[in-house]
C-alpha cells in the first residue's frame, strides 16, 4: 500500500523570493508528524500547498494515491484542515456551520445529520448545537473547527498551529481530541513553533530550515530534542 | 460526482447560507436599501430645481442608483468570507471552485434585485409612472444579473487587497460602462414605449455582457483565489 501523503520536491516562490526549495517527505497511515521551524520558515505555506489552497511552483503532492496538483477536488475529499483561523461563521449556530460544510462536501440528509450529532457530542458541543458561534469561547470554537475538519472522515488531517490562543485546559482538550483523531489509521501533519504543547502522540518531527527539511527526529519527540534540532 | 451533487447542491448551500446570514444580521440589504432610497430622494430634490422632464432623466438615475447600491453589497459579499478566513473553508470543499463564484454572484444579484423591487415603485412615484412598466422590470433583471457577475469577479480580485472598498469601484465602474449604457438606453426605450427594433440591440448587449462575465467568473475564480 502506498504512503498516505507523498510530498516530492515541492517549491514555492513569493515573487522572486523562494520560500520552499524542494521539500520532500512522506506520511504513513497512523503517523502524527510535526513540522517545525522558525517564524517565516514556510510551515504555513507548506501546509496550504498540502491542503490545495496554494499551488506549488514545482514538485508533486500525492494524497492517498491521488495527485493533488492534477486532481485537487478528489484530493480535498481526503483532507481535513484545522488552522489557527477558525473558518467558522459566527452568525450561524454550531449545527448550521457543520450542516453547511457537510452539504459542501456532498453529504446528505439523515446520514449527514447523524454524523453532525455524533461529532458535536464527541467535541462536547452537543448541548450548545443551536447556539451562535459568536457566543463561543476560543476553546469551543477550536473544538467546532475540529468537528468541521473531521466531518467527511478524511484520512489525512492537516493542522496549522492549532494551539494558538488556547488556554491550558482548552489545549488539553484539543490534545485529547487529536489523539483520538489519530487513531484508526488517520495520518496527521501539524505545524507548530511551540515545543511545549501538543507534542503528545507525535511520532516524527521535521524541521524546516532554509526552505528544505533540515533535520528529522523519529521517535522520542521531546521538547528538548526539538529545541536541539531547531537550534 | 453528478452535476446535481457537484454543482447545484453546493451552489444552493452557499446561497442558502448567505441568505440565512443576511436574514439574521440584515447588514447588507438594509444598507443598500437605505442608500438607494436616499440617493433617489437626493436626485429628486437636486434635479427638481431645473429639470422639466423627468422621463428623460429617470433611466439614468435608476442605473446610477442600482450600480452604487449594488457596490455596497459586492464589497460585503467577499469580505464577509475573510472574517475567520472562512473563504478557506469554502476552498477546501471537494467541488469545482467555480461553484463559489456562482453562489456569490447569485446572492449578490438577489440582494440587488431586492433593492430594485423597492427602487422602481419609488421612482414611479417620484419621477415617472412609466418606470414600473414590465419592460423596465425585464431590463432591470437582466442588468442586475450582468452587474452582479462582473461585480463578483472584481470583488474577488479586490478581496485580497487592503484597500478593497476603494479598489472595487475603481476597477468595476469602467468595466461596467457598456452595461450601464445599454441598460439606460434599453430602459429609456421601454419608458418611452418605443418600438423594440429601435433599442433591441442594446438588450442584446446586456445579454452578451451577462454571458461574458458569468463565463469569465466561472473560469477565472480559481486562479484568482489560489495563492
Amino acid at each position: 500500500m502506498s504512503s498516505l501523503l507523498v510530498v516530492d520536491r515541492i517549491a514555492k516562490l513569493y515573487g522572486l523570493r523562494p520560500i520552499l526549495r524542494g521539500v520532500s517527505f512522506t506520511v504513513e497511515r497512523g503517523e502524527f508528524v510535526a513540522v517545525l521551524g522558525a517564524n517565516g520558515a514556510g510551515k504555513t505555506t507548506l501546509l496550504r500547498m498540502l491542503a490545495t489552497l496554494s499551488r506549488p511552483a514545482a514538485g508533486s503532492i500525492f494524497v492517498d494515491g491521488i495527485d493533488a496538483t492534477k486532481q485537487p477536488e478528489r484530493a480535498r475529499a481526503r483532507i481535513g484542515v484545522v488552522s489557527h483561523h477558525s473558518l467558522v461563521y459566527v452568525d450561524l449556530t454550531a449545527y448550521e456551520n457543520l450542516a453547511f460544510h457537510a452539504e459542501m462536501h456532498g453529504m446528505k440528509g439523515d446520514a449527514a445529520a447523524k454524523v453532525i450529532e455524533e461529532l458535536l457530542r464527541r467535541v462536547n458541543l452537543w448541548a450548545r448545537a443551536n447556539d451562535f458561534a459568536r457566543t463561543f469561547s476560543r476553546g469551543m470554537i477550536q473544538r467546532l473547527t475540529i468537528a468541521r475538519a473531521l466531518l467527511h472522515d478524511p484520512p489525512l488531517l492537516l493542522l496549522d498551529e492549532p494551539y494558538t490562543g488556547l488556554d491550558q485546559s482548552s489545549a488539553g482538550a484539543l490534545s485529547a481530541l487529536l489523539r483520538e483523531a489519530a487513531g484508526g489509521g488517520r495520518g496527521i501533519v501539524m505545524t507548530t513553533h511551540e515545543f511545549g504543547r501538543g507534542l503528545d502522540g507525535v511520532t516524527r518531527a521535521l524541521v524546516i530550515r532554509g526552505g528544505r527539511v533540515g533535520s528529522e527526529i523519529a521517535g522520542g519527540v521531546t521538547p528538548e530534542a526539538l529545541a536541539e534540532a531547531v537550534a | 460526482m453528478s452535476f446535481r451533487d457537484g454543482w447545484i447542491r453546493p451552489v444552493a448551500a452557499l446561497v442558502r447560507k448567505d441568505l440565512l446570514t443576511e436574514l439574521r444580521t440584515r447588514e447588507v440589504v438594509t444598507a443598500m436599501l437605505v442608500f438607494a432610497v436616499m440617493t433617489l430622494v437626493m436626485f429628486n430634490f437636486a434635479l427638481r430645481l431645473r429639470a422639466e422632464n423627468f422621463r428623460v432623466l429617470a433611466p439614468g438615475i435608476l442605473w446610477v442608483t442600482l450600480v452604487f447600491a449594488g457596490t455596497l453589497g459586492l464589497n460585503r459579499s467577499m469580505s464577509s468570507e475573510q472574517l475567520n478566513q472562512c473563504i478557506d473553508g469554502l476552498l477546501l470543499a471537494p467541488c469545482d471552485r467555480a461553484v463559489i463564484f456562482l453562489g456569490k454572484a447569485i446572492t449578490n444579484a438577489a440582494f440587488t434585485l431586492l433593492v430594485a423591487v423597492v427602487v422602481l415603485p419609488v421612482m414611479g412615484i417620484l419621477f415617472d409612472e412609466a418606470m414600473v412598466r414590465p419592460g423596465v422590470w425585464l431590463v432591470t433583471l437582466l442588468g442586475v444579473i450582468g452587474y452582479s457577475g462582473a461585480g463578483t469577479l472584481i470583488a474577488t480580485m479586490a478581496a485580497s487587497t487592503r484597500a478593497r472598498e476603494v479598489f472595487l469601484p475603481i476597477l468595476l465602474f469602467p468595466l461596467a460602462l457598456p452595461l450601464l449604457t445599454a441598460a439606460v438606453i434599453a430602459t429609456s426605450g421601454y419608458v418611452d414605449a418605443a418600438p423594440f427594433a429601435e433599442f433591441g440591440s442594446w438588450v442584446g448587449v446586456i445579454v452578451a455582457f451577462i454571458v461574458m462575465f458569468w463565463t469569465a467568473g466561472t473560469l477565472l475564480f480559481e486562479p484568482l483565489v489560489e495563492g
